[in-house]
């Protein structure tokens, strides 16, 4: 299937010379939720920024729903909607006039049974002639929410919807996300919360200094997650892996003071017991051992210093 | 053609017009009916008739430039100036909007809140003074032509604009002082010859002028020149605006 969302080569020089997007290639799946991660200053807005015309790119070609983000930019822009990350809100506007000015804007005829609906399912509906300043923090993220799907939009860019927001709201709001997957919009999200992604996404992208260094299935992400490691503490360094073991995953640490074996800890048979008694059959001693769990949030740590 | 972005952004400034109606139309109507009383009944009473105008009279048409021109560009580079401020300019570069639309939006609606502005000061001004209009098409023709010139003018300050500060610093240093000096108050031809050929520098001189001459058929300079300056800087800022929105400067990374 076409991906909703093509990026080929894109990258982003700012006008003081910060490269802050060195020739990314991504494709968004239709449907799907994709969670983009990275840590602050990674490039997640900019890279959101560009698709959705905020931001010119210094090279590279973005199509939207089969559509150049440039050469044809309506039938791009009409079909995305975007929730930016700081709350910016016309303070002294209504609610109700707010997102029937976002429908006009981005060229649809009024509908005022879609905004109610949009409304509705945000609970803003008893809020509707409110003026915009009344609100709440997190009524006001609602608000950019209700404006960004004013529209019927078939791509939502959501970037950091739930920083500063408290557990409870993050909670409705990633409600809000899946039933807005359930009618068929493909959500893109910038996060920095792990749980976020493990909870939300189909996929994951991780993006460190401007490059996209992993794009993956959430389910590959936690089988890594599944994954431990065995370390084991030998009485004698090893310059070498015995060729009596060439059929473990083993790799040697600490200058061949440690011994480590990766497993897979939901599989039934992990392995562990055959290579213990494989070393006593080579006379490999040992003093300690030991056992770890990379969480989602290491191998997302290690990921964005470089190490993995 | 997105007619209903057009329509929304309209919409949307003209409802911001209304809901600050008293700081809109009410203080620049005070201001003008403030300088009638003073220039046109106080002095004017006392003052010889210029070119077979009543002094109260011929000031008119200078109180309504000096008027239209403050606000045509205080309104037009608030309302671009304000999204940007408050960060929801994100949501007009993310739209599918073109430059045209941009513009027939938010400076359509600065001027027609101008336009009304005017008319709402002529008709004050008729409480005060008995005037007629001479060339009641031209005149209105003037008045539209330069409601839209300055607020084009303005769409470019209110995107130029850093601050607040820097927002009224065209209207109150720029705008006032020329069009105080541009014969809103007195006929060019009562100045020496020395300060008369310095005021043909004055943009504004043409524009209060002409905008005269479809009241009363009398004018300081020729009136076609008038008429081609107001067209040339129209088009002058237009081409500032679609500059300004292909190449997103000060709106756009």
């Amino acid at each position: 299937m076409q991906p909703i969302i093509s990026i080929k080569g894109l990258s982003k020089t700012y006008a003081g010379g910060f490269r802050a997007l060195k020739a990314i290639d991504l494709d968004i799946r239709r449907g799907e939720i994709f969670a983009l991660l990275g840590p602050n200053g990674a490039g997640k807005t900019t890279l959101i920024s560009i698709v959705c015309g905020i931001v010119n790119s210094t090279e590279g070609v973005v199509t939207a729903d089969g559509h150049d983000i440039r050469r044809d930019f309506r039938a791009a822009r009409a079909a995305i909607g975007l929730v930016p990350q700081e709350l910016a809100t016309d303070a002294f506007e209504t609610v109700w006039a707010t997102v029937r000015f976002s429908r006009g804007l981005f060229g649809k005829p009024a509908d005022p049974a879609h905004l109610e609906k949009v409304l509705r399912s945000l609970s803003l509906w008893d809020r509707k002639d409110d003026k915009i300043m009344t609100l709440s923090g997190g009524m006001k993220r609602r608000v950019m929410i209700a404006k960004a799907l004013s529209h019927e939009p078939t791509i939502l860019f959501l970037d950091e919807p739930t920083a500063g927001v408290d557990v409870e709201l993050r909670r409705e709001m990633w409600a809000v996300v899946r039933s807005l997957r359930d009618t068929g919009v493909t959500i893109i999200l910038t996060t920095h919360y792990i749980e976020e992604a493990e909870e939300m996404a189909d996929r994951i992208g991780v993006i460190r200094g401007g490059e996209l260094i992993v794009v993956e299935e959430k389910a590959a992400l936690m089988r890594k997650l599944g994954r431990r490691q065995l370390t084991v503490h030998l009485a004698q360094p090893l310059a070498l892996i015995p060729a009596g073991l060439a059929g473990y995953e083993l790799t040697l640490a600490d200058g061949g003071h440690d011994l480590v074996y990766a497993f897979d800890a939901q599989a039934n048979d992990t392995g562990i017991a055959e290579l213990l008694r494989r070393l006593g059959e080579l006379g490999v001693g040992y003093r300690d051992l030991r056992t770890d769990q990379s969480s989602l949030e290491e191998i997302f740590v290690s990921l964005v210093r470089g190490a993995a | 053609m997105n007619r209903y972005a057009i329509a929304a952004i309209y919409r949307f400034e003209l409802e911001r017009t209304w809901r600050t109606i008293g700081q809109s139309i009410a203080s620049p109507v005070i201001a003008t009916a403030l300088y009638f009383v003073v220039f046109g009944s106080a002095i004017g009473s006392r003052m010889t008739q210029i070119d077979g105008v009543s002094y109260g009279a011929f000031i008119v048409p200078g109180l309504m430039m000096l008027s239209i021109l403050t606000e045509s560009v205080s309104n037009a580079s608030f309302g671009i100036y304000m999204p940007r401020y408050a960060g929801t300019i994100y949501e007009l570069l993310s739209a599918p909007v073109s430059a045209a639309e941009i513009v027939i939006g938010y400076v359509g609606a600065a001027a027609t809140k101008s336009l009304i502005l005017g008319l709402i000061i002529l008709a004050t001004a008729r409480v005060f003074i008995p005037f007629g209009i001479l060339h009641p098409v031209w005149m209105l023709g003037f008045l539209v032509l330069t409601c839209i010139a300055f607020c084009l003018f303005g769409f470019v300050i209110g995107v130029w604009a850093e601050s607040f500060e820097r927002l009224n610093v065209i209207p109150m240093l720029v705008l006032t002082p020329l069009t105080f000096l541009g014969g809103s108050f007195y006929s060019v031809s009562m100045l020496p010859p020395f300060w008369r050929t310095v005021t043909l520098f004055n943009p504004v001189v043409y524009l209060v002028s002409g905008f005269r001459w479809s009241f009363y058929g009398i004018s300081d300079v020729n009136v076609g020149v008038s008429l081609a300056g107001a067209v040339v800087f129209s088009l002058a800022c237009l081409g500032a605006i679609v500059w300004i929105l292909k190449t997103g400067y000060r709106l756009k990374a």
